[in-house]
């Protein structure tokens, strides 16, 4: 799931500086699960919003309401009807579902509460780590299911780097080296062949906007 | 033991302090409430096993808010005792008032009155 952190108050209390009325769009999807962006912290954040403004002598009204997934122009139809009540919008969705809502309302201020961080896994409740970079090309058959990319401080394909130190990376000891991580691995499932392959670097560079469309579909009439 | 405590205290039973939400302190503050106070059992002796640990995390989760926010800290905290120390309950009661006469009242009250 993708994984964001929620912004320093100042911060968002700065970003709606000026603003009167603004309504607060929680996602129900990601940034719930990991306790940033969902329906609660819609919530708490307003409470918060509501009395640092009153503090300040300069009252806001702040509308929530928290949608299944600001990703999905499905979902984003519940607010046609009422965006137009509010000066702002402030969104605790990820960067794509703010993305999505400013497409979807350009004539709207759309504000960002949250940072988001990372596409990870659910240790524990409260507890995310991060697992795929999303580089657009998977290496993890022939690194025993270890991303090298974003468990590697440096991203090495083709690793380790001359800082591994017993099984730590040099950045620090509780960092775990990734390399040396993909050889465990690899050893227990008798494939060490792999290891040795070498695997041609992702041509960074040559990133942009990506877009993916399935067998069978198309781009619905009417979007560019 | 019939003791007294003081009387603006107001007592919301809750079946364990485990059940105490941040929106329960932060929204009595925004409410205008002085302050709130949360009494749990001692910590290790949770029927739950740890429904009064997650409500101190709770309360200090709502302490840094309300600094964030620019009102006293203070104004919230978590009290531990057992079920059979009513002078220690009455003794954190007063302490509690205490801590809240000297912080003065609520800013926010004001804005709970229109």
């Amino acid at each position: 799931m993708i994984v964001a952190e929620r912004k320093p108050f100042e911060e968002i209390k700065d970003l709606l500086k000026g603003y009167k009325k603004v309504l607060n769009v929680g996602c129900g999807t990601c940034v719930a699960v990991c306790l940033t962006g969902g329906e609660k912290e819609v919530e708490v954040l307003n409470a918060e919003l509501d009395m640092a403004r009153k503090l300040d002598e300069n009252p806001i009204e702040l509308g929530a309401i928290t949608i299944e997934r600001q990703c999905d122009r499905e979902y984003l139809e519940a607010l046609d009807d009422k965006v137009d009540d509010y000066d702002a919008l402030l969104s605790m969705a990820c960067g794509a579902g703010i993305q999505f809502l400013a497409e979807r309302f350009p004539s709207k201020p759309v504000l960002p509460a949250v940072d988001t961080t990372f596409l990870g896994v659910n240790q524990d409740v409260g507890w995310y780590e991060e697992r795929c970079r999303s580089c657009s090309s998977c290496v993890l058959g022939w690194t025993g299911g270890i991303c090298p990319v974003t468990m590697c401080a440096k991203g090495v394909y083709n690793g380790p780097c001359g800082g591994t130190d017993n099984g730590s990376c040099e950045i620090h000891q509780d960092q775990p080296c990734a390399w040396f991580k993909i050889y465990e691995r690899l050893a227990v499932q008798d494939r060490l062949d792999l290891i040795i392959a070498y695997e041609p670097i992702t041509a960074w560079k040559n990133q942009k906007p990506r877009t993916l469309i399935q067998p069978g579909y198309k781009k619905p009439e009417g979007t560019e | 033991m019939r003791l007294d405590y003081p009387s603006n205290i107001k007592i919301i039973r809750v079946p364990c302090t485990g059940k105490v939400d941040v929106m329960h302190l932060l929204g009595s503050i925004q409410k205008g409430a002085d302050g709130v106070y949360t009494v749990g059992c001692l910590e290790g002796a949770c029927h739950y096993n740890e429904g009064n640990i997650r409500a101190r995390e709770r309360v200090e989760h709502v302490r840094i808010l309300l600094e964030e926010i620019g009102l006293e800290s203070d104004r919230v905290r978590m009290y531990n005792l057992t079920s059979g120390e009513a002078t220690l309950f009455v003794e954190y009661a007063k302490e509690m008032t205490a801590n809240i006469q000297a912080l003065g009242p609520n800013p926010l009250k004001k804005w709970t009155k229109a």
